[in-house]
């Protein structure tokens, strides 16, 4: 069990940068998870850290060691990809020993080594049979057991969950969670699927364009966007622009909307988030942000009920409510809306 | 996609009496494969037979003997006991040829693989393939003016260590060996790289992420999973090489007296096509016997 560091590290290809200057460490036994869209850099860093790509500049620390010139097979870490990437001619068991018979255990020991492991994931008694027989959820419980077996410093995942369908993805994130809390291994996981990252992680970091933008524990990272990336990317929100005055904000329509967060100076441009869920249809509920809207869309997904609204300079919202009454608004329906000034949060653009 | 157009026929079919319904499959199957195996049958079957026939007989059906039915080519082996000797350097001189092109087609074959830069890929295909646009003749030829005696590899040694004796491999099994290897290199190139294109990058990378050095990565993964290539290409190359007759002739000399150059010489010098056939047929048969066992073997050890 160990941390990993990352110092400044940045790598580009040709004139693409794809990581610019980031320094993160990734604590003892925490599940961390990097979180972008494809071209964010986030399985570049991951491949770094594992040691597939060398780094331009920085340093890549494993614990106490300076891995940035150790070869991949010298590091020490578990790894699991989206293609499983079993090794498809050997026994279940073979894959599993593979990584110890590189560490000279072999025979009994290794035997019993494999049977743990692939009890963790339960999958014992699976060991002689090959990949091919196992469907794709036990394939990749395979190939955690074999990432675990050998007892990794740092335990890295490029979006296994991706390859299967939902209902196993979530029990597999069950598992994922469960193995990790167990053996306490490091773990940075990458993904672009946010649900996924919020429900596995201790902590999030959001990328964007080769930085990390803002990392922290995911209710943090959720609750209190830094950037308007990072309020877009990880749930929805609804943005409001206007200018800072006596301590609130005016909209260019006129309104003025209240918030708890930080404000800039008198006249200052300033951009506001609100989640679509933290806005109520109530019409008095003594909440001191309000701004009425036309319903246009109506989206009706069981429990929760979307709303698409415009105001009447134009400016599109979404809106969540619980379905709660059993009342569903209609479109066309002109509605006012309330929300608190701690759910006002001013992002950076 | 196929599915789709046969039940559109289908459909089509049964609204729009007009449009005849669809062939049954066998109807098809029969169709197509019989351009094939028609033109298998005239131009390989056929001739077969006939050379089949021709070895059981006494003497070349063409000439003024009498020609009657015989087992005696058969017994050639048994008469001509130095027949057994060529043999077994014809089958040495296949192993030899086929052995090195499995090591260096592989290898050649894992760079092609890991070449993804540009066209540095096409580039390499196209010069592994320059030998079999080549004329062979021309191809082995070439090989004496480098292998002969103050020939282009002397002149090069002779330029670093003037004093340095001839180093000249012509006409020995080496020459023999190195022309068929040329030759018949980009079979198992190509075979293995068909084979380890198919190798998912994740599971190299998960090797190596477990430990694995190249090494280890080569033993363990690349050569195991490609071997359905490996053996192709031997397949490929073993059979033609064990009967070819123009690179041991030119390359070899004297020594370059194989199954190959026997056979041609029974049809070419010695007019006794019934011995040369009889002579191919048994080449024919400890071939098939060759894989026959190999084949066995390597059930045997996946199954195990």
């Amino acid at each position: 069990m160990t941390n990993v560091k990352v110092k400044s590290v940045a790598k580009t290809y040709g004139p693409i940068s794809v990581l610019t200057d980031i320094s993160t460490e990734f604590p003892e036994g925490s599940f961390t998870s990097l979180l972008g869209p494809s071209g964010s850099g986030k399985t570049t860093l991951l491949r770094i850290i594992a040691g597939f790509i060398k780094p331009d500049e920085g340093v890549i620390m494993i614990g106490n060691n300076d891995v940035t010139n150790v070869p991949v097979w010298g590091r020490n870490i578990g790894m699991m990809f989206q293609s499983y990437a079993l090794f498809p001619h050997m026994t279940i068991a073979q894959n599993v020993a593979f990584g110890l018979e590189r560490r000279g255990i072999k025979g009994e020991a290794a035997r019993k080594e494999v049977d743990r492991a692939l009890e963790m994931v339960r999958l014992s008694g699976f060991g002689d049979r090959t990949p091919k027989q196992l469907s794709g959820g036990q394939q990749q419980r395979v190939a955690l057991a074999r990432a675990i077996v050998i007892k990794p410093s740092v335990l890295l995942l490029d979006e296994p969950l991706s390859a299967l369908d939902r209902r196993l993805r979530q029990e597999m994130q069950v598992e994922l969670l469960r193995i990790q809390r167990e053996s306490g291994l490091t773990t940075i996981f990458v993904t672009h699927d946010q649900e996924e990252a919020l429900t596995l992680s201790d902590k999030v970091a959001i990328l964007d364009r080769g930085r990390i933008v803002q990392i922290g524990e995911p209710e943090t990272v959720y609750e209190r966007p830094l950037t308007r990336f990072a309020a877009e990317f990880l749930g929805d929100s609804n943005f409001l622009s206007g200018k800072v005055e006596n301590g609130a904000v005016r909209l260019s329509n006129g309104t003025v909307v209240r918030s708890d967060s930080a404000l800039p100076g008198n006249g200052a441009d300033v951009t506001l988030a609100i989640r679509p869920e933290k806005m109520s249809l109530a019409t008095a509920d003594g909440q001191p942000n309000r701004l009425s809207a036309r319903i246009t869309t109506v989206i009706y997904a069981g429990p929760v009920l979307s709303y698409i609204l415009e105001t009447p300079d134009g400016l599109p919202l979404k809106l969540f409510a619980q379905n709660r009454d059993g009342r569903v608004l209609r479109e066309g329906e002109t509605v006012s809306l309330s929300w608190s000034p701690e759910h006002t949060i001013a992002v950076a653009n | 996609m196929q599915n789709d157009q046969l039940a559109l026929a289908q459909t089509r079919g049964s609204v729009d009496p007009r449009v005849k319904r669809p062939l049954p499959a066998w109807v098809s199957t029969t169709a197509l494969l019989l351009p094939t195996y028609g033109w298998l049958t005239i131009a390989i079957f056929l001739p077969l037979l006939t050379m089949l026939a021709f070895s059981f007989m006494s003497a070349t059906p063409m000439g003024k003997t009498p020609v009657e039915f015989t087992l005696k080519q058969y017994r050639a082996f048994i008469d001509q006991p130095y027949l057994l000797r060529i043999g077994f350097n014809s089958l040495m001189m296949g192993f030899w040829t086929t052995l090195f092109c499995a090591i260096l087609g592989f290898l050649a074959a894992v760079a092609l693989v890991r070449a993804t830069v540009g066209k540095t890929r096409e580039t390499l295909l196209v010069l592994i393939l320059l030998p079999f646009w080549t004329n062979g003749l021309v191809r082995v030829f070439s090989w004496t003016m480098v292998l002969r005696e103050n020939g282009f590899l002397d002149n090069i040694l002779h330029m670093v260590a003037p004093d340095a004796g001839s180093i000249s491999i012509l006409y020995t099994r080496y020459a023999v060996v190195l022309g068929l290897v040329h030759g018949y290199l980009p079979y198992m190139i190509l075979t293995c790289y068909i084979a380890l294109v198919t190798i998912d990058d994740a599971i190299i990378e998960a090797a190596a992420s477990l430990g694995a050095r190249w090494w280890t990565i080569l033993y363990k993964i690349l050569i195991p999973m490609a071997a359905p290539g490996l053996i192709s290409g031997a397949v490929l190359i073993f059979i033609p090489v064990i009967g070819s007759f123009m690179e041991p002739r030119i390359l070899g000399g004297r020594v370059g007296v194989t199954m190959g150059t026997v056979i041609e010489d029974q049809f070419t010098q010695a007019f006794n096509w019934p011995l040369g056939a009889s002579l191919s047929f048994t080449l024919l048969a400890v071939v098939l016997a060759i894989f026959a066992t190999f084949s066995g073997v390597l059930r045997g050890r996946t199954a195990g």
